[in-house]
């Protein structure tokens, strides 16, 4: 597998996200998008969901595209990916195109958690192979910071603004790695900005699958989430040193975590870094706090079962076939 | 007075009447109006909603009105679109609910921050099948206030989705205008108060009351009741019912402004954003002695044919500026019957007429029929 330097090198040499996107200053979706492609080696195609990332890579008269690039709408990116592999595949099946093409597609959590589940079930469902990403910065930022099915409990939007009658959004953040999950395809994962040669292990696992994978990415938003723009991998250590955001995949049904942070932090590091969550510091609900600890704690022990209980998988012929070294 | 931005005004106008359920999807540029009643719903006894599209937003607002509230959601071009199905269902469910399109340019994702006037058509024929309509406009943050007040009236006396429609500058544009004081906390509307009839027999009320009451999107009597022989007959009758009660109504609610029209020999037809530039558009005509008036349409469905009919008789011209390549114009055209030549003004690329512009596609018609009318008259 690709090791940093190699990635860093290949996205040099052929950048297929290249400079010129207005995506802010401490944007995490561009480490995404990048570490994603530059660890593909075959062509790529890219399908792109309305989102931060559409608009600002292709603002007129630039792109910063330079693989073949398809937007649609809001709600339809996978559906447009079934047409496209569909077609392509239809194509070889004709002789009439020979390359081996990756498919990727790139939503953010609105376009992935709300508005493009549909299309997304309906795409894992028929099985076609592709990969796709959810660059996961928990809200609608592109429109200003609204609540998304992947925001938080306690986060503060301007949706579900915390206030006088309010802690922030009332529910809690949608598991859909585990909705993905319930169609049994073969490859689903979760990653991190902050952990890149992890998220490039994973790209190379997921493309390799038969059939369509799937990886949520935990990216970052300093003026959504309230942070300066320089401690962006910082904030997104947090979310992973402290279980809040565990990085793990599940290969043909079977769990494991792929980074054991040791010590854990405190869940209440992550909420710390961020100021949309800085009233849950000011002493009005210390309930709140300790029960998102406790909820983020019962959650990683789950996890932890459940990798024990597939742990011989992995150990086995089957599982080594993924090319686990460890 | 205070300083509002249109998408606010359009949260007070609907608070003044009593909106208490707001479901909405965020989009550009009619975001503010679901953060806004984020922000002053819950508080006021209301319930505000983010769900998790377009779709979904007007299914809830459907929903929360036969529950027994007074619901609204605002959206632009790409969600509008989505809410089609929906409208449709509203009009043949009989369903008093309000829809705010901010207009951007299209179609599809099209300029997000840019103003267009390219929904017009959608607002009346989006949905399939035949449907009664009443779709509005404004051209002031004040305007828009007013306009959503008569809305919420007009969803509840014909008992039809009403449709607002605003743009990218309209919405984000900031006015001084008086606003009401709204009373402490949103008043639920009451479903015993006063019954109203939907399917002509049948009270409105929520479905948590006893009554059986059966609400479809299938063809239906007035019951509620979906099978039978003689359903399509009996749901025409009601379509059509429906249909002509707005258009016995036209005359009053078709809502425009006539600006200095009374001597005018030519006519400059506009709504909207647009209306504002043609008002200076009239003032640059005048300075030059052109007698142009100004009809600034507020009611764009029932479109106001009487009123056009009334002007095409006593002028010699008419233009249609708007901020499509030719939607409403055809309309116009259609409501001059011959009377006056009718020629358009239209821009889809994300900015709006200058005052300059329009005058000179005046000046131009004018110089047309003055010079050549009589021949191409004759042709």
């Amino acid at each position: 597998m690709p090791n940093l330097r190699t990635l860093a090198e290949r996205q040099a040499a052929r950048p297929a996200l290249g400079s010129g996107h207005s995506l802010c200053r401490g944007c995490g979706i561009p480490l995404v998008v990048r570490t994603v492609l530059a660890s593909i080696r075959t062509p790529v195609a890219v399908v792109n969901a309305t989102g931060c990332l559409e608009v600002a890579s292709t603002r007129y008269p630039f792109t910063a595209w330079s693989v073949p690039w398809l937007h649609v709408a809001f709600e339809n990116a996978a559906a447009v990916a079934s047409g496209v592999e569909s077609a392509y595949l239809a194509l070889r099946r004709r002789g009439a195109l020979r390359q081996n093409f990756t498919f990727v597609v790139f939503a953010g959590d609105g376009g992935t958690y709300d508005i493009g589940l549909q299309a997304l079930s309906g795409a894992l469902e028929r099985g076609h192979r592709f990969l796709y990403v959810c660059y996961d910065n928990e809200g609608y930022m592109n429109t200003g910071v609204q609540r998304s099915g992947a925001t938080p409990r306690a986060a503060n939007t301007t949706t579900t603004p915390s206030g006088a009658t309010s802690t922030g959004k009332a529910e809690a953040r949608k598991n859909l790695t585990e909705i993905v999950l319930a169609h049994r395809i073969p490859y689903v994962a979760q990653a991190a900005i902050s952990h890149l040669q992890d998220l490039s292990d994973k790209v190379e696992r997921a493309t390799h699958s038969e059939g369509p994978s799937f990886l949520n990415v935990l990216s970052a938003c300093p003026p959504g989430w309230g942070y300066e723009p320089r401690d962006t991998i910082a904030v997104v250590q947090h979310a992973v040193n402290s279980g809040y955001w565990p990085l793990l995949e599940v290969i043909e049904g079977h769990w494991r975590l792929t980074v054991h942070p040791e010590p854990r932090e405190s869940v209440g590091d992550w909420f710390g870094s961020q100021k949309r969550f800085r009233h849950l510091f000011d002493g009005v609900d210390v309930d709140l706090l300790a029960s998102l600890e406790q909820t983020a704690e019962a959650e990683w022990q789950r996890l932890a079962e459940m990798e024990a209980r597939d742990r011989d998988w992995f150990a086995s012929p089957d599982g080594a076939r993924w090319g686990l070294s460890d | 007075m205070r300083l509002v931005q249109g998408n606010e005004a359009v949260v007070w106008g609907a608070l003044a009447s009593g909106c208490n359920f707001y479901a909405g999807y965020p989009i550009t540029p009619a975001t503010e109006i679901m953060e806004y009643m984020a922000r002053l719903l819950p508080g006021r006894g209301g319930v505000f909603i983010q769900m998790e599209d377009e779709l979904a937003a007007l299914g809830a607002v459907i929903g929360a009105a036969w529950g027994g509230m007074r619901g609204m959601t605002a959206t632009s071009g790409p969600g509008f679109s989505l809410m089609q199905e929906h409208i449709g269902y509203a009009a043949m469910s009989q369903t008093p609910c309000v829809v705010v399109d901010s207009q951007r340019v299209g179609p599809s994702t099209g300029q997000p921050t840019m103003p267009a006037q390219g929904d017009v058509m959608q607002a009346r024929w989006g949905s399939h099948g035949d449907r009664p309509a009443l779709v509005v406009t404004a051209s002031s943050v004040k305007e828009v206030y007013d306009t959503t007040r008569l809305s919420f009236e007009w969803a509840y006396a014909y008992r039809v989705p009403v449709i607002i429609l605003l743009d990218a500058v309209l919405s984000h544009m900031r006015e001084n205008i008086e606003l009401p004081v709204l009373p402490a906390s949103a008043e639920l509307a009451s479903p015993s108060g006063d019954p109203e009839l939907p399917f002509g027999s049948h009270p409105f009320m929520p479905f948590s009351a006893a009554t059986r009451t059966i609400v479809s999107g299938l063809a239906h009597d007035e019951s509620g009741a979906t099978r039978g022989s003689g359903i399509g007959t009996a749901n025409e009758q009601i379509l059509k019912g429906a249909i002509r009660q707005i258009e016995n109504d036209a005359p009053r609610l078709a809502r425009c402004r006539a600006d200095r029209l009374e001597d005018a020999e030519w006519a400059i037809v506009s709504y909207g954003i647009t209306a504002r530039t043609a008002r200076s558009a009239v003032d640059l005509l005048r300075a030059d002695g052109v007698r142009v008036g100004l009809l600034e349409l507020h009611t764009l469905w029932p479109f106001p044919e009487q009123i056009v009919q009334a002007l095409a008789q006593r002028v010699r011209g008419m233009l249609m500026a708007e901020l499509n390549l030719g939607q409403l114009v055809l309309s116009l055209r259609a409501a001059a019957q011959g009377m006056c030549p009718v020629s358009g003004l239209g821009r889809a690329d994300g900015e709006l007429f200058t005052p300059e512009a329009i005058a000179a596609a005046m000046s131009a018609e004018i110089r047309q029929i003055e010079v050549g009318g009589r021949m191409s008259h004759h042709v």
